[in-house]
């Protein structure tokens, strides 16, 4: 097997209460592994801990318990072989689109013109070159989630983490921009955490998919997606095993038996 | 198509605009006549307009207004220049913040004209009281404006940045201080016409110069005219002020997508 790139090593995270002062477990004894150039799908109900993993990878906030490490290093704080992607684009709106590609890049103080090479041929690549001197607010929501990825590459992550990366735009839009993403990360050899609520989504981008639990998130499951051309995600939903993936899946999360949760709750991951 | 339709629209509001402004400035110079309103009450136009000519030969208008249009000017940077700064400082301190909020309250209601007698007597018939009324008056909405902008930037965005490994200076310079600058010019807009109101208040109160003491001594004399000449400056050189603030506004947040009808109010 090749190298280890991301591991969670028993990680447990509480948060303290804001109704009492009891604390509250959101992920306990959590231990899994992502290998070079693998992707990983997470998926689980709402509120069990999947993004708070995600921020614990990146570094933003420490487990309370355990610890993740990425390149068999253990993490201490943000570091430069990790990237994140959210639901949100996070575009700045006084930038343009090639300035907000450079933007990860020029904060770890690369030479501008290097800072924008990179944007010009990441731009080529997800066929936005024309639109770099536009501003967000003129692109569609697909493309500024595509200008978001490029930003994500940008930086040249060993690591890509993605937090439900495409859930806010329309069923098409997210057909094309899963198949974008599938493409680049095969061409590029990156290794990918996907948290998704979206079980095709997982199914069709996946080599692996881990199911979590509901609050305290512990996993519960894992499938190894054994369907060919990972980076078609397209070819992939008309394989003959998707729905059964499928299928297993929602047995695993219970979903015919799930009752929906007030609004609201579990909202804070 | 929908240029075509916003273009005649704008062409008719300035239209009635015109309109509105030549009805105005006739009802101003025969509707006091024909209403019986005697001209020491409202005079009309034509003598507001002779006064005008008078105030710049006899009265030194063109240095009054001066002497005003520089206390705004002073009033109004050091104003925000001071706001801005104890805004970003509290938005970057909740400790600071929860600490001087009460005192900033205080402040905030307490008007802050009542303060132009005070300054007075500190600093004499000279123009820094009248500076200092603006710089107070200027702070706050400036302050307010910066503080909340500081603090409902994207918690996201802070993130995403410290992902990067982005400095505390970092995060300021390339999220937070870009972030606040929409509602920094709102303040500012605020501010600049509160500067006139500043300025006037500390001149009325006391001193020889400025727009303010030439209303005060119109008053004086029951000149009326020369009362609306003042007023007439005064809203001119609030207006400029004011317009300053847009053209630079349109410069640095050239990057917003066009506002809808009326854009510059």
């Amino acid at each position: 097997m090749s190298v280890v790139r991301l591991e969670y090593r028993n990680v447990t995270m509480r948060f303290a209460d804001s109704n009492d002062a009891g604390a509250l477990t959101a992920v306990r004894g959590v231990s899994f592994s992502v290998h070079d150039a693998e992707v990983v799908s997470l998926i689980g109900p709402t509120g069990c801990g999947k993004s708070t993993l995600l921020n614990i990878g990146s570094g933003l906030t420490p487990p309370s318990e355990g610890s993740a490490f990425v390149d068999g290093e253990r993490v201490a704080g943000p570091n430069a072989q990790v990237a994140f992607m959210l639901q949100k684009d996070l575009l700045l709106p006084w930038r343009t689109v090639a300035e907000n590609v450079t933007f990860g890049v020029e904060i770890q103080g690369l030479p501008l013109k290097e800072c924008k090479r990179r944007a010009a041929a990441l731009l080529a690549n997800f066929k936005l070159a024309e639109f770099s001197g536009h501003y967000p607010h003129q692109l569609s929501g697909g493309m500024r989630q595509r200008v978001a990825l490029a930003r994500t590459l940008a930086v040249d992550p060993h690591v890509l983490l993605l937090d439900e990366p495409f859930s806010a735009v329309d069923a098409q839009t997210r057909m094309v921009l899963q198949r974008d993403l599938a493409q680049t990360l095969k061409q590029a050899n990156k290794t990918a955490l996907l948290i998704t609520h979206d079980l095709a989504e997982a199914v069709t981008l996946s080599d692996r998919v881990l199911v979590m639990s509901r609050r305290p998130g512990t996993i519960i499951d894992e499938i190894r997606i054994e369907m060919p051309q990972r980076d078609n995600p397209i070819a992939r939903r008309r394989d003959a095993k998707f729905n059964d993936y499928v299928a297993h899946l929602m047995d695993r999360l219970d979903i015919a038996h799930v009752a929906l949760e007030r609004e609201g709750e579990g909202a804070a991951w | 198509m929908v240029n075509d339709t916003r273009a005649a629209l704008v062409r008719r509001g300035a239209i009635a605009s015109i309109f509105l402004l030549v009805a105005f400035l006739a009802a101003w110079q025969w509707g006091p006549g024909l209403l019986g309103v005697p001209s020491f009450i409202v005079p009309p136009l034509s003598s507001v307009a002779t006064e005008f000519v008078r105030a710049w030969q006899v009265y030194h208008l063109p240095l009054h207004t001066g002497v005003t249009a520089a206390e705004v000017l002073a009033g109004f940077m050091l104003g925000s220049l001071l706001g801005a700064m104890v805004g970003y400082l509290l938005g970057m301190s909740p400790t600071a913040e929860l600490a001087l909020s009460p005192y900033i309250l205080a402040l905030q209601i307490a008007p802050k004209v009542a303060f132009a007698p005070l300054f007075i007597l500190w600093m004499g018939f000279t123009v820094y009281p009248k500076i200092l009324v603006a710089i107070l008056i200027v702070f706050f909405p400036v302050m307010v404006n910066v503080l909340t902008a500081v603090r409902n930037v994207d918690p996201d965005l802070i993130n995403l940045a410290r992902a990067f490994k982005a400095s505390r200076a970092q995060i300021f310079w390339r999220i937070e201080f870009p972030s606040s600058m929409p509602p920094m010019f709102a303040g500012l807009r605020i501010g600049s016409t509160l500067a006139v109101v500043g300025v006037v208040v500390g001149e009325l109160v006391g001193g020889n110069l400025g727009l303010g003491y030439l209303l005060t001594f119109g008053e004086g004399q029951a000149n009326t005219p020369l009362v609306f000449v003042s007023i007439v400056m005064l809203t001119l050189v609030g207006g400029i002020a004011y317009l300053i603030v847009i053209l630079i506004e349109r410069r640095v947040l050239h990057y917003l997508p066009a506002r809808g009808v009326g854009r510059n109010i």
